[in-house]
């Protein structure tokens, strides 16, 4: 019996480590396909339409990725993760890339052995209570049920905040945004805590959003980026650089409106280089002259993305804020393609 | 005598190693012991070469590290400036509880529903055929996530026991109070409480103790009696009244000591935004201890049938026509002997819900796997670590409980004189 336990063990073991080492790049082509991590669904970020398709503003990313890298964005395969899995995915070689609303740590990217290429939502965490409680300030919280997802570094701010201020609290556990949500509805937790992005983002999905208010104490720095594995730089510099395309998309002006103009040749060499009718940059990451053309046709470039799926004038209705561009007094800034 | 004469003539040859009965069996244990080895191997070589691969290396340090979280339903001191360890121990002592909790209710329930299926009242033993059936035939978790969304969806909240229109209120004299947080029921409370002792790793409450050796007392003390009265009852035939000797024994000496500790009762009471004071039983806790007692319940209650179906009709009869009445027929004649045949699937009973508390995850109950093999390995990234010391404590666990069972069945098993 006890052999046989540590045979399991090790099997399982044995298949969480197969299949971490060969080029993702390779793979992925090889696959035809790229395996994004998502998350289960939060509206705006990442979930499912009516009609199934994967749409927001983390799934863009991925959609951008598998455009530049395999000419089409459609060829992206979700793999759903909650908290809890999304680490393990990604190690195991499971997904290729993780575009989930996770949290650029000292941690995780060393200890998880991760690598985070960029932030693509600067974030903080907040509290959403509902209004009849007449609560308006985080400090208020003393005694309070917390509703928190389990293997987050929401969880460990959470401890920390209490702590500090020397008030007790009673963390119910939970392990997708929509259980929480639930579980808030119910009103079998007074708060609700998470990035403060995903709370507006859930709260636009209430059927009353007006009685419940976001306190105004961010009590943590939250860069969500997307990550991938360790030790695969050319990987890793593609989900970088198709990130940091899409944000100097913005700053150039280039649209997916007045791309295929831009791309016959404008007077801006960086744009020139960008678009590939200049320089050869692609073949330097092992893609194609076109990639970043073709990763800013997929949804737009970061402000266009940003505009549809979680702006103003969306439900979820959030403000660019530290996310505008640097030129804007936001912190979104990307290296010159030179 | 042919071939054995070749055999110890020295004649030996390769082939007799598969033709050789004498041979054979040793053969084929060899081989299969060495592919298990070579498979064996295999598989850590993998593991270590992709451990490599990935730059992680296999430490338990982490274990030391402060986990920086925190947890809900703790029977120890926890903070979460505290180690993964002391995490670890927290949801291990939640998983016993849990267990144990659930392996006392379910083999009452077992039991009572397994010999009303034998009724020969046709509604309560039909009624009890509905009941294994629905309950052993949908898996453990729909039960587990129905009684939770039952209890969060359809209880007030604390807020609604607030105030002058309050539209709920508590039960039983202002003693209970059913949320949709959980229940809150009144805890024991010590006036002259005798302290604490520290065992290193966790405190003893030695009011606990005392009590439990107060109980201890009273229940040999009653022993005694009784083995006097019975001793009395074999010289003389008379059996000397003791009902109310064991009455102030069993009550009295339990009673005396709890007087004496000061005890009373601290009620739940409404103090900001949730009750306080009282005992706190989460949501978690009570969806999953009833459903782990109304799922298991219902096999145990096939082993209860089986165990007196086994048992002879003669043996009824026998015990009828001595004048025993029914009830007494089943404690004294049928259910001892039936325990031989109940107790070997019960051990499996028992090692199935201990199992199966790691079902919890789904509705947040903070054990084992959910604080060692859910937040731990998630926060230090330590999966193949956790994950082999949760298989090692879940196998300790289950092979003690194992032990204890089968002492037990060893006792109550027939003896041949």
């Amino acid at each position: 019996m006890k052999k046989s336990a540590l045979l399991g063990a090790l099997t399982f073991a044995g298949l969480v480590a197969g299949t971490a080492s060969a080029a993702t790049l390779d793979d992925v082509k090889a696959r035809g396909e790229v395996n994004c991590g998502v998350s289960t669904g939060v509206n705006g970020f990442s979930a499912p339409d009516a009609s199934g398709e994967w749409q927001g503003f983390d799934v863009a990313v991925c959609r951008a990725v598998a455009a530049a890298v395999l000419g089409d964005p459609k060829k992206v395969k979700f793999v759903t993760t909650t908290g809890q899995t999304r680490f393990t995915a990604l190690a195991s070689g499971e997904v290729d890339m993780l575009a989930r609303n996770s949290t650029w740590t000292y941690s995780r990217d060393n200890d998880l052995k991760l690598d985070f290429v960029g932030v693509n939502y600067y974030d903080g965490q907040g509290f959403m209570v509902n209004k009849d409680m007449g609560i308006s300030s985080a400090k208020e919280l003393n005694g309070a049920t917390v509703c928190i997802q389990t293997g987050t570094t929401t969880e460990l701010n959470l401890a920390d905040f209490f702590r500090v201020n020397n008030m007790s609290y009673e963390p119910v556990p939970i392990e997708t945004n929509a259980e929480a949500q639930q579980q808030y509805l119910a009103r079998a937790c007074d708060v609700y805590t998470t990035d403060a992005s995903g709370l507006a983002a859930t709260r636009a999905a209430f059927a009353d959003p007006e009685n419940h208010i976001i306190l105004p104490e961010i009590i943590s720095k939250e860069p969500l980026g997307p990550v991938v594995r360790h030790g695969d730089n050319q990987w890793a510099d593609i989900v970088r650089w198709t990130l940091y395309a899409l944000v100097a998309a913005e700053e150039y002006g280039v649209t997916s409106a007045n791309i295929e103009e831009m791309a016959k040749g404008t007077t801006n060499p960086e744009i020139n280089r960008m678009l590939g009718t200049e320089g050869d940059l692609g073949a330097m990451m092992g893609l194609d002259a076109k990639w970043a053309m073709r990763a800013i046709q997929a949804g737009g470039n970061y402000g266009e993305i940003f505009a549809t799926n979680i702006g103003e004038s969306t439900p979820i209705g959030l403000a660019r804020g530290l996310n505008a561009l640097w030129t804007q007094g936001g912190l979104q800034y990307a290296p010159p393609f030179r | 005598m042919g071939r054995a004469d070749a055999a110890a003539s020295g004649g030996f040859s390769l082939g007799m190693l598969i033709y050789d009965t004498r041979y054979r069996s040793l053969t084929i244990q060899i081989v299969f012991l060495m592919l298990f080895m070579a498979a064996a191997a295999w598989l850590v070589e993998n593991t270590i070469e992709n451990l490599e691969a990935l730059g992680k290396d296999f430490s338990f340090r982490f274990l030391s590290a402060p986990a920086g979280y925190d947890i809900n339903q703790r029977l120890i001191d926890y903070n979460n400036q505290m180690s993964h360890a002391r995490a670890m121990l927290v949801g291990l002592l939640n998983t016993l509880v849990l267990a144990a909790a659930a392996c006392v209710t379910a083999t009452i329930v077992g039991v009572i529903a397994g010999v009303l299926r034998l009724s020969r009242n046709w509604v309560v033993a039909r009624l009890m055929t509905v009941y294994v059936e629905a309950f052993r035939n949908i898996p453990l978790l729909l039960w587990i996530l129905l009684i939770f969304a039952v209890m969060t969806e359809s209880m007030p909240p604390p807020a609604a026991f607030r105030g002058e229109a309050a539209t709920s209120s508590m039960l039983l004299f202002d003693s209970v109070a059913i949320t949709n947080r959980g229940v809150y029921v009144p805890e024991p409370l010590f006036d002259r409480s005798l302290g604490t002792v520290d065992l290193g790793i966790f405190l003893v409450s030695l009011d606990l103790v005392a009590l439990i050796i107060a109980v201890v007392a009273a229940v040999a003390i009653n022993r005694a009696i009784l083995r006097r009265a019975e001793a009395v009852q074999n010289l003389t035939g008379i059996r000397p009244t003791t009902w109310w000797q064991s009455i102030l024994v069993l009550g009295g000496i339990p009673v005396a000591v709890l007087v004496a500790l000061g005890f009373h009762l601290g009620f739940p009471e409404l103090k900001g935004l949730n009750f306080s004071g009282g005992t706190h039983l989460r949501n978690s806790l009570i969806a999953m201890w009833l459903a782990l007692t109304i799922y298991t319940g219902a096999f145990i209650a096939e082993n209860v049938r089986a165990g007196i179906l086994a048992i002879s009709r003669g043996q009824t009869e026998a015990a009828f026509s001595l004048g025993l009445r029914p009830g007494r027929t089943m404690n004294l004649v049928i259910l001892p002997q039936a325990l031989r045949v109940i107790i070997p699937p019960l051990i499996s009973q028992y090692l199935n819900i201990t199992k199966n508390t790691s079902l919890a995850l789904a509705v947040g109950y903070m054990d084992l796997r959910s604080t060692l093999g859910g937040i731990t390995i998630n926060q230090t990234g330590r999966e193949l670590e956790g994950m082999l010391l949760m298989m090692l404590v879940y196998l300790v666990l289950s092979l003690s409980i194992s032990t204890v069972m089968n002492i037990y069945n060893a006792r109550v098993k027939i003896k041949e004189r």
